[in-house]
């Protein structure tokens, strides 16, 4: 079975996630950044899902669950802030400055 | 044990309860007088009667032991168990009717002298509330006892010397007589310590049964104990160097004058050395400190009252003096002597200030109704007052002529007792002779101030001013009454204990005080003189007493003094002896200002500004702000550096986990 190359794309997608949070400074694509390593995360489940029995699929809805209600409520706040400061920018939002 | 001594502190008991009431009334029902004054005299009266039973059934005993009435067990810890205890003997006894019957006698003359006064239940609230403590302070029959009680005369002496608090003077006055016990009661603590680690005990009988096994004679510790106790003494009693406190204390109400800072509480000190007679028994070295410091101190506050002009400080001054003669009498080791003259001195000085209380109540009622505001303490005010107030002035000239040695009134046989017994002692050092001549003295310039101020308080012209003199009177009944019975007693008081050479009934207090003197007399050889050298002494006593007044009739010319407002200032010794040999300016210059000096750049800027507030408080405020600004340095505020942290702190933790 094909569990090496799916743990490894799956390794892969998550760095590139984690790369994406730490430079990027669009709230936007910082968002989908966190998508990605939810997915890459789900990739390794279903990968493991093969051997180790069927719960690891179980909890991938779940987590497909929880990641559409956190896209509703992430994108909201995201519009939210937009509208107060007119920008996405993460640079611009250091209110929590000492 | 006969059931009046049962039932001896009920004499305690009872001007604790006057306190209380009148207490109360002063708050509640200050216009209550009459009520007040029932109460509070009442309560010493009926504290006289039961110290009269107390003696009597003491007497009947004819105990050698002293009676002890245990009330309760007070500090018990370990080895040190301190029981509330009063203890009644010859001593006690004694010192009990002195304080319950001259108190008795001041509290009636005080219904007269303060019947106008503003703070009328206050007065008689803290006068009996200083009878309780002295009557502690007298009964107590251990150390921490006494204290109590030496204490509480110290509190209340402070509370009746501010009395008239709305004068800042006055209240000045309490505080440097508080703060300068203060420095002695110092000295009672240490000592107290030092009894308890040496004996391991601070009752009384315990103590002095222990002490002469335990401690050498004449060794540095039994000697550091007594000196210590002396230095009490010294602030109690008002002597060198710790006198200057008294004449000051003339701020308070003259019946306490009479009661406090003549008659009772000064003598703390003496009835302290007579107390304890057996430590400085064997203590040679301090008892010859104590006779020392008392026989200059009895010099040197006599050259002082020879110049004063307030009637008071006179009278204050002779009271130092007189107590350094009791101390140089208890030095000597004639403890009977030096109790004897506190006996007769209670009376003589207490009518001495009662009289002039009696004096100042007339000036101030006479300038009060002419509206003038002249001093009516001052004698250049006073002059020719006997044609006024001849009983005050009979009285007080029976007083004077006790105080300053006439043969046959008391002070004549008490003060020439002390004289006798320190020339005695010449024999063993001639450091006696010294003292002796220091005393006789004193006692011809005590008969000259004494004359001095009678002269110009009662005779010559008067100056107190043509409106005032219609305004001039005789006391009420009952201020003049108690002067009577005081009178009776400076008269008479010398038959307590006649000298040797009276065929009969000699030397009665001596022979009651011997239980208590019996074990100090141990250590002490009895000096005795012949017959002919005790006839010698009194009639040169006699010689002098008589020198010093007609010397000061002779020299004297009450008609050439002036109004105080019209005087011109002294010059020379005059004005030296006047400002008191400036002692007071002395210690201010060398003990209250670099003290404020020292509070006020070292320890207010110094230590309390600097320190405390500066690196304490301030101090651990700016650590903390410190801190914090590091603190806040890492809150970016940017969520890239959170995650930044994030991720690290992840690796870190996976890291950790994969290694074991």
């Amino acid at each position: 079975m094909l569990l090496g190359p799916a743990l490894g794309v799956s390794a892969l997608l998550f760095a590139i996630g984690v790369g994406g949070v730490l430079l990027r400074r669009n709230a936007i694509v910082i968002f989908m950044c966190v998508e990605l390593m939810l997915n890459a995360v789900n990739l390794s489940f279903i990968a493991l899902a093969q051997q180790l029995g069927v719960e690891g699929q179980v909890i991938v809805f779940f987590v497909m669950a929880v990641a559409a209600a956190e896209a509703a409520v992430g994108l909201a706040v995201i519009l939210a802030v937009y509208r107060h400061q007119d920008s996405v920018n993460l640079q611009d939002l250091n209110l929590l400055r000492g | 044990m006969p059931p009046m001594l049962d039932w001896v502190w009920l004499v305690v008991v009872l001007p604790f309860l006057g306190f209380l009431v009148n207490g109360a009334l002063s708050f509640f029902r200050p216009k209550a007088t009459r009520a007040i004054s029932i109460m509070g005299v009442g309560v010493v009266v009926v504290a006289f009667l039961v110290a009269l039973a107390a003696a009597a059934g003491f007497a009947g005993l004819h105990a050698e032991e002293p009676v002890l009435v245990h009330l309760w067990s007070w500090i018990p810890i370990g080895a040190l168990d301190i029981s509330l205890t009063f203890q009644v003997d010859a001593l006690s006894i004694v010192m009990l009717l002195v304080v319950t019957g001259v108190g008795m006698l001041i509290h009636v003359f005080s219904i007269g002298y303060m019947r106008e006064d503003p703070g009328y239940g206050r007065y008689f609230a803290f006068l009996n509330l200083f009878v309780f403590f002295m009557l502690v302070l007298v009964l107590g029959a251990s150390f921490p006892v006494l204290f109590i009680g030496w204490e509480g005369v110290g509190l209340c002496s402070y509370l009746l010397i501010g009395f008239w608090y709305s004068e800042k003077a006055n209240a000045d006055a309490g505080k440097k007589a508080f703060i300068m016990n203060r420095i002695g009661d110092a000295g009672f603590l240490v000592a107290m310590f030092w009894i308890f680690k040496e004996t391991g005990s601070l009752a009384f009988q315990e103590v002095f049964a222990r002490a002469p096994s335990l401690l050498a004679v004449g060794g540095p510790t039994i000697t550091g104990i007594t000196l210590l106790l002396f230095l009490a003494c010294t602030g109690k009693s008002a002597q060198i160097p710790l006198y200057t406190w008294l004449p000051d204390a003339m701020a308070g109400p003259t019946p306490v004058s009479a009661l406090i800072h003549a008659a009772t509480m000064v003598t703390a000190g003496v009835y302290l050395v007579a107390r304890t007679n057996v430590l400085f028994a064997m203590a040679p070295v301090s008892s010859a400190v104590v006779a020392t410091v008392g026989a200059v101190t009895a010099l040197w506050a006599a050259s002082i009252a020879l110049k004063q002009w307030d009637i008071k400080k006179v009278l204050a001054y002779s009271t130092v003096s007189q107590l350094g003669y009791m101390f140089l009498g208890v030095g000597v080791g004639a403890i009977a002597s030096g109790i004897f003259h506190l006996v007769t001195h209670a009376f003589f000085k207490a009518l001495l200030f009662l009289g002039s209380g009696s004096v100042i109540h007339a000036l101030h009622k006479a300038y009060h109704h002419t509206h003038a505001h002249e001093d009516a303490q001052d004698m250049r005010n006073m002059g020719g007052l006997a044609r006024w107030m001849p009983w005050t002035a009979g009285v007080m000239w029976l007083a004077t002529a006790a105080i300053a040695g006439v043969p046959g009134f008391s002070g004549f046989f008490s003060k020439d007792e002390i004289l006798a017994e320190t020339f005695a002692k010449g024999h063993e050092h001639p450091l006696f002779f010294v003292l002796w001549t220091v005393g006789t003295i004193t006692a011809l310039m005590t008969a000259f101030y004494m004359t001095r101020m009678m002269l110009y308080t009662f005779h010559g012209p008067n100056r107190t001013g043509e409106g005032e003199r219609s305004h001039l009177h005789e006391a009420p009944w009952v201020m003049t009454g108690p002067l009577v019975v005081l009178a009776a007693g400076s008269v008479l008081g010398g038959l307590l204990n006649l000298p040797e050479v009276v065929p009969a009934g000699a030397g009665w207090l001596r022979h009651w005080l011997e239980p208590v003197t019996a074990a100090g007399d141990f250590y002490r050889p009895e000096a005795h003189l012949p017959i002919g050298t005790e006839w010698l002494l009194l009639g040169l006593a006699t010689v002098v007493a008589a020198g010093g007044i007609v010397a000061a009739w002779r020299l004297l010319r009450p008609e050439a003094l002036v109004p105080a407002r019209e005087a011109v200032p002294e010059t020379g010794l005059a004005r030296i002896l006047l400002r008191k040999w400036y002692v007071d300016e002395i210690y201010d210059a060398i003990v209250v200002r670099p003290l404020v000096w020292v509070s006020r750049n070292v320890l207010w800027k110094g230590v309390d500004a600097g320190v405390i507030d500066g690196a304490g408080v301030n101090g651990s405020a700016r650590v903390a702000r410190g801190v914090g600004a590091i603190g806040s340095w890492l809150q970016t505020g940017q969520v890239g550096t959170y995650v930044f942290f994030f991720v690290v702190g992840v690796l870190l933790i996976l890291r950790a986990a994969t290694r074991t």
